[in-house]
């Protein structure tokens, strides 16, 4: 019973969703909407369990056994009890502690991680346009012609060409032909991809997400 | 003269002294002071434009939505004669409702000048409603005719979807033709996937160097199918893992899916004899925040070195961040994603890259179990239906472009048998 539980559930729950696709009634619509619910619910009970999990393994794991980079866990928990303590004592909202720890450490910490992709965009594109052979002759020349093209540089080289010919109108027929025919066949395989999946879920045929084949 | 013309007149003249307007003189009557203009025509036409009533909206038909959910009703209508034409003068339309004919009317909205058509949404269900539409200028409103009566109801079926329920019954008997297929123990041929050859390469690397395998689940929810395939990828990945007895490092942005893991980690030890080789601390929760997560990972990357990175699931800007990381530790990356804005990211910086379906595949191609290999094969057949679609529907818009006339009726069914509507 303990794996036909999770798949009775599986199978009620993902067929419930899938006939509400389809059929409009309260009846089917209601029940797909609690059962949306309870899922938001479960998830959200279980930050809990994540809690639990970086106690056991920072608190009770690194920090005792000095394992490498271990002063890096006390900064993590004093961090996360420090929101948690200054959230649930003067609460979230406009000048609180936690509104001004959040919008002063943890934004800034975002943007500074968002930002080293500036960096590592210039190195992982100088590795990509390498001229190997000729499908990276053609990226790198595909790409040089997107990227004046969509500076005001590129409309200036190419003022005097025919209309066709010139940078922008280039970059736009790359972007609108090229690439986004690549970009409708990978979202139509995926598409396919995922109601195989679905179907294989909902009928308990693919259980390997459970823990077993 | 008719009696209405007569009227009009009259209540032109009432309306000009009303407004204090001396036609031929100014207002009020006074004498005109030096430079003033008298009003003319314009002006006394303009005052009788502002006292005539707007045309009423005329052929108003209410009726049920079809295929919704009920409590609707949808109200059509033909403009009044004065919005857009005539003295264009309507300021708007008022929707009035009652439950009886001819009388209880009371206004449940209003609409601008211009359209035709309002759907109720407030209506319940086995109620008979009839509909007034008021026309309105600044001054004056006019009552439509009253529609017939109407009710909503709850419907079974949004019929707005039907060609999807079409192809989505025609793809699932694909995919249970070939499951049923491979049930009775036919040879189904499923092409190669280098990147998922790869995993197993990487892991032996991995264990020959002594160093622990990093796989990361991405960072979508356990509600996102790409996470449920990636937990899928993990019991075959653990399996090998546990058999090599490799250090398997899982950390995951989601506690529910910290928690799914665990469970798919420990059952795959399970199921290859190795419960011993375990270690529950290497399945972790880091963050639910995106980019305190990425930084974690790329923690884990620089200090333990983990010879082997496996990135599958759903990745949003964090993918580089990760994927560039693993590359300067020299890690071997293998990537999966159906993400098509993250897949350029993961080619550029990893070994192998599952594109799309690959990722859903993986499951199934890395179990060789029949059953799930029969889907695979339903899938693409269901692949070969759309692209069938496509060619056929491009040589139709290219014949009807290039005035083939017998075409254009075919060509527009087809058209809106693959339109896909909202709601």
């Amino acid at each position: 019973m303990r794996r036909e539980i999770p798949l009775i559930i599986t199978f009620v729950a993902g067929f419930v969703q899938l006939v509400d696709f389809f059929v409009p009634h309260p009846l089917v619509a209601n029940a797909a909407s609690e059962l949306r619910q309870w899922s938001v619910i479960v998830i959200a009970a279980s930050i809990v369990l994540g809690i639990g999990n970086l106690l056991r393994i920072h608190l009770f794991e690194r920090i005792p056994r000095r394992t490498a980079g271990w002063p890096y866990s006390i900064v993590l928990l004093a961090g996360m009890f420090a929101m948690m303590i200054t959230g649930l004592v003067w609460g979230v909202g406009e000048g609180t502690p936690f509104n001004y720890l959040f919008r002063h450490l943890k934004v800034h910490l975002d943007m500074t991680m968002f930002a080293l992709l500036a960096f590592f965009i210039a190195s992982a594109a100088y590795r990509a346009f390498r001229v190997r052979n000729w499908e990276a002759t053609l990226l790198l020349l595909a790409a040089v012609i997107v990227m004046l093209g969509r500076v005001p540089l590129g409309s200036l080289l190419t003022r005097g060409l025919p209309t066709a010919l010139q940078l922008p109108v280039v970059t736009e027929w790359i972007m609108n032909v090229p690439n986004m025919i690549g970009f409708r066949g990978i979202m139509m395989g995926a598409a396919m991809g995922v109601m195989a999946m679905g179907l294989r879920i909902i009928l308990g045929i693919e259980r390997a997400y459970l823990g077993g084949e | 003269m008719s009696v209405h013309s007569s009227i009009s007149i009259i209540v032109m003249l009432i309306a000009s002294l009303a407004a204090g307007i001396d036609i031929g003189g100014s207002a009020a009557g006074a004498p005109l002071q030096p430079g003033e203009e008298p009003l003319g025509e314009s002006a006394f036409l303009e005052a009788f434009i502002a006292t005539r009533p707007p045309g009423p909206a005329t052929s108003v038909v209410a009726h049920d939505v079809p295929g919704d959910g009920g409590r609707q009703i949808a109200i059509s209508w033909t403009r009044s004669r004065d919005d857009g034409a005539g003295d264009d003068d309507v300021v708007g339309y008022d929707i009035l409702r009652s439950t009886q004919p001819g009388r209880g009317y009371l206004l449940i909205d209003e609409v601008p000048p211009g359209v035709e058509s309002y759907v109720d949404t407030t209506a319940t269900d086995g109620t008979t409603y009839y509909y007034i539409v008021r026309a309105k200028d600044d001054m004056q409103t006019v009552d439509s005719e009253p529609s017939g009566p109407a009710a909503s109801r709850a419907n079974w079926f949004r019929t707005r979807r039907l060609n999807m329920f079409i192809i989505l019954v025609l793809f699932f008997s694909f995919v249970l033709t070939y499951i049923a297929q491979a049930r009775r123990g036919k040879e189904l041929f499923v092409r190669r996937i280098p990147g998922l050859t790869a995993v197993e390469e990487a892991i032996g690397r991995a264990t020959e160097m002594g160093k622990p395998v990093l796989y990361v689940p991405g960072i979508g929810e356990i509600d996102n199918i790409m996470t449920v395939a990636s937990l899928s990828i993990l019991t075959h990945v653990a399996k090998i893992t546990a058999r090599y007895e490799s250090p398997l490092l899982v950390p995951t942005a989601r506690a529910v899916v910290m928690s799914a893991a665990e469970e798919v980690v420990k059952e795959a030890y399970l199921s290859v004899g190795k419960p011993d080789a375990y270690n529950p601390d290497n399945i972790r929760y880091l963050s639910d925040a995106q980019f305190a997560f990425a930084a974690a990972v790329n923690g884990i990357m620089l200090r333990e070195r983990p010879a082997a990175n496996l990135y599958m699931g759903a990745f949003w800007a964090e993918s580089l961040l990760l994927a560039e990381t693993g590359f300067e530790a020299g890690a071997i990356q293998v990537a999966g994603t159906a993400m098509v804005s993250q897949l350029p990211f993961f080619i550029t910086a990893c070994d192998y890259t599952l594109i799309g379906e690959e990722l859903y595949a993986a499951s199934a191609y890395l179990s060789r179990e029949p059953k799930l290999l029969g889907s695979l094969k339903g899938s693409d057949l269901g692949k070969a239906f759309v692209m069938v679609a496509i060619i056929v529907g491009v040589i139709m818009e290219t014949a009807v472009a290039f005035g083939v006339a017998p075409l254009t009726a075919i060509a527009d069914i087809f058209r809106n048998f693959f339109y896909v509507a909202g709601q």
